[in-house]
């Protein structure tokens, strides 16, 4: 039995019953297919896993289909299983299927449920078809499709005009990042005439280093991955993409899809460590993504708009740890955000239920006592993104700030020092959130606090599934396990006695944004509003997103209209396109008007015609005879 | 003067009279009647160059040009008959509206 195929098929079958029957067969039918299938995937995938750890580190190589064979090369898509892609396989299939049961309570009433459920089998089976897809080109074709079902999953509630454009701006902002990718692919192809990513690293871990420099395919990669992991100048996607379903953005916009950058140069680590100029542009841009959105999720006020920054923030922690060698533990990182961020978005998503659609937390508040399943496994996963010990964010953040200062492959104490400030600013957001949301006395409506009610039992249960998870998720050290085929970097063995202190540090980091949120938002909104006001300049700055969106339509979209309105379509289209056809049109009606003048209705004078033209083409033959 | 000869100098009249006969007269069926007659030339032609080459090919066209000469005549005089009815006259000049 082919596993891997197996593994991968099985989501596409979900989709296309769901997708061509769901509407007819009922909901049933949906709940069962379009749950039942990732499940069997994801123990499909466990078997697999299991296999691999069977064959002693030796990767299952399965070679399905023959694509294309141009000269003698030939396109396979063939899947391969190790134990990063495995590890992955692993977080897609099974947190993937945990949010598929969520879903069948979050959108029990939906009119779309058939079409939401086959969407979100067909954002498996191509995420699926990323993580194990052999080469870059399969991979590439999982990236494409990952970026189609998020497209389709942020549009899922078309009618509403601002959602649809919201699904629009990430297609198009990918596919910028889409053509660093493309470009990446193109010069590994023209340098090494393969594909297969177990290839490429050999090629350029190999004593004859290819005809291509590694730092730049490392960047062209890498502005691939900051589209799809909303790293800066990219991210701009991401905030907008949470008008889609709670559970879509708990799936795709932080558990899995936006992971793939981080998966993809984590891949390539044997490219990338060759490539030092790449590696420091990694961890420049990482931490400064990680900085600029925890401070804009500093002030925001929707609820999935702070899980949205705090989410660019996470990966950029992943992409400075991926900057500074420490693969693994961007990895690991990866792993332990899967947990408790989907457990965040999860509790948001039941919150957003209980309360009939608000999102704004500054009318929240007092549900503790209301909503207990969801406030506690809320609490929990916020307590391990904030790096809290013994919860899963603890390890994965305090390996990335260690590797960040003690790296020999670029870590820095400047990178530790804003990484570790970040991890302040994520503590007191994320317990802002969850003070503003369940502790502090009720700001809702009268009408609204009536009707709150804890969720039903199928979103409940994967709430606490994602809390224990995020709980103990860290004590298996996906850093350690992936070692064998991602050895960690070397660190200053004169700063190895300063280990045991920064994590003493980076746990008061922690309380102390505890502290800090508590201190502000203990009696609700008031003292940060006298905040707000005293530096309102900088309150503007942040609740504005530094502008990023502004800045871009000022730059680039105002002049491509201008260019598209007055040279494309005034220009080209109206006068030389449809001017030309006009131009022929008239032609053609004013000769008619003066040929028409010797239609003169004597037919004596149309005989006249007919014999001088029978006496001309006589007079032509006999000339040209 | 040998009868080809002849034959062709009557075919030539019978076409020149017709010609003479559209252009100047202007009664449809007198009309029709003269691009009977330069039919009927040019018809005559083809059997006297048949007759010579000694073979069939023109008898052929003959009657090709029969059938059509008859056909066309069919939807002619129906034509004429009814415009004749409608305007009361057979002057082609009473319908050059209709050039357009």
């Amino acid at each position: 039995m082919n596993l891997l195929t197996l593994v991968v098929l099985l989501p596409l079958a979900g989709f296309v019953l769901n997708g061509l029957l769901g509407n007819r067969l009922g909901r049933g039918f949906v709940s069962v297919i379009g749950c039942g299938l990732p499940i069997l995937a994801f123990v499909a995938a466990v078997r697999a896993f299991m296999q691999l750890d069977g064959a002693a580190g030796a990767a299952l190589v399965e070679s399905a289909y023959t694509w294309a064979v141009v000269g003698d090369f030939t396109f396979d898509v063939a899947f391969y299983l190790d134990r990063l892609s495995g590890l992955m396989t692993l977080i897609v299939t099974g947190v993937g299927s945990l949010i598929h049961v969520y879903s069948t309570g979050y959108m029990k009433d939906d009119p779309g449920y058939a079409r939401y459920f086959s969407y979100l089998n067909l954002f498996l089976f191509f995420m699926l078809l990323l993580v194990l897809g052999r080469s870059l080109l399969v991979c590439f074709v999982g990236w494409e499709g990952v970026g189609l079902a998020s497209y389709l999953l942020i549009g899922f509630w078309f009618e509403d005009p601002a959602k649809a454009a919201a699904g629009k701006k990430a297609f198009i902002t990918n596919r910028v990042g889409d053509t660093g990718f493309l470009l990446g692919m193109f010069l590994i192809y023209h340098a090494l005439g393969t594909l297969d990513f177990d290839a490429v690293n050999e090629a350029f871990q190999g004593p004859v280093p290819p005809a291509v420099s590694a730092s730049l395919v490392g960047v062209l990669l890498f502005i691939g991955a900051t589209g799809k992991s909303a790293q800066i100048p990219l991210h701009v996607w991401l905030p907008d993409a949470m008008a889609g379903p709670t559970p879509v953005s708990a799936l795709i916009h932080a558990a899995t899809m936006v992971t793939a950058g981080v998966y993809l140069v984590a891949r390539l680590n044997g490219l990338y460590l060759q490539a030092p100029e790449a590696s420091q542009l990694i961890a420049v841009v990482g931490v400064a993504t990680a900085f600029f959105a925890a401070t804009i999720a500093l002030v925001q006020t929707d609820i999935k708009k702070v899980l949205a920054y705090s989410t660019i923030s996470q990966l950029g922690f992943m992409f400075l740890a991926l900057g500074v060698g420490a693969y693994g533990v961007a990895v690991f990182h990866v792993y332990t955000h899967a947990f408790f961020k989907a457990c965040l978005f999860l509790g948001a998503g039941s919150v957003i239920h209980a309360l009939g659609g608000e999102q704004d937390v500054r009318r929240m508040g007092g549900l503790w006592r209301r909503i207990p399943f969801t406030f506690w496994t809320f609490a929990i996963a916020t307590a391990a993104i904030a790096g809290l010990p013994p919860l899963a964010g603890f390890f994965s953040k305090d390996e990335i700030l260690w590797y960040a200062f003690a790296s020999e492959r670029g870590g820095s104490p400047l990178l530790w020092a804003v990484a570790s400030f970040t991890a302040l600013l994520t503590a007191f957001y994320m317990f802002r959130l969850l003070i503003l949301a369940f502790l502090t006395p009720s700001r809702m409506a009268h009408e609204v606090e009536h009707h709150v009610h804890e969720s039903p039992p199928s979103m409940t249960a994967v709430l606490v599934v994602l809390a224990a998870l995020s709980a103990v998720g860290g004590f298996f050290h996906v850093n350690v396990f992936l070692e064998p085929i991602m050895p960690l970097p070397e660190t200053d063995h004169a700063l190895e006695h300063l280990e045991l202190p920064l994590i003493v540090l980076a746990v008061a980091t922690g309380l102390a944004g505890l502290a800090a949120a508590v201190y502000l938002y203990r009696g609700g909104l008031e003292r940060a509003d006298g905040l707000a006001r005293r530096y309102s300049g900088a309150h503007r700055l942040l609740s504005g997103k530094y502008y990023v969106d502004e800045l871009y339509e000022a730059v680039l979209g105002r002049p491509l209209h201008w260019v598209s309105e007055r040279v494309f379509l005034d220009i080209g289209d109206r006068r030389l396109i449809d001017g030309s056809l006009h131009g022929l049109a008239a032609l053609a009606q004013r000769g008619a008007g003066r040929l028409s003048r010797i239609e003169t209705g004597s037919l004596q004078f149309y005989v006249w015609l007919v014999v001088l033209g029978a006496f001309a083409s006589l007079a032509w033959v006999w000339g040209h005879g | 003067m040998d009868s080809t000869r002849l034959l062709l100098a009557l075919a030539v009249t019978l076409v020149s009279l017709g010609f003479v006969g559209v252009m100047v007269r202007r009664n449809a069926l007198v009309l029709l009647m003269c691009m009977e007659l330069m039919l009927n030339g040019v018809i005559l032609s083809l059997v006297t160059f048949a007759a010579r080459s000694a073979t069939l090919d023109g008898a052929v066209l003959v009657f090709l040009v029969f059938v059509v000469a008859a056909a066309e005549i069919a939807i002619a005089i129906p034509i004429v008959l009814l415009l004749a009815r409608q305007r009361r006259t057979l002057d082609v000049g009473a319908w050059s509206e209709l050039k357009g």
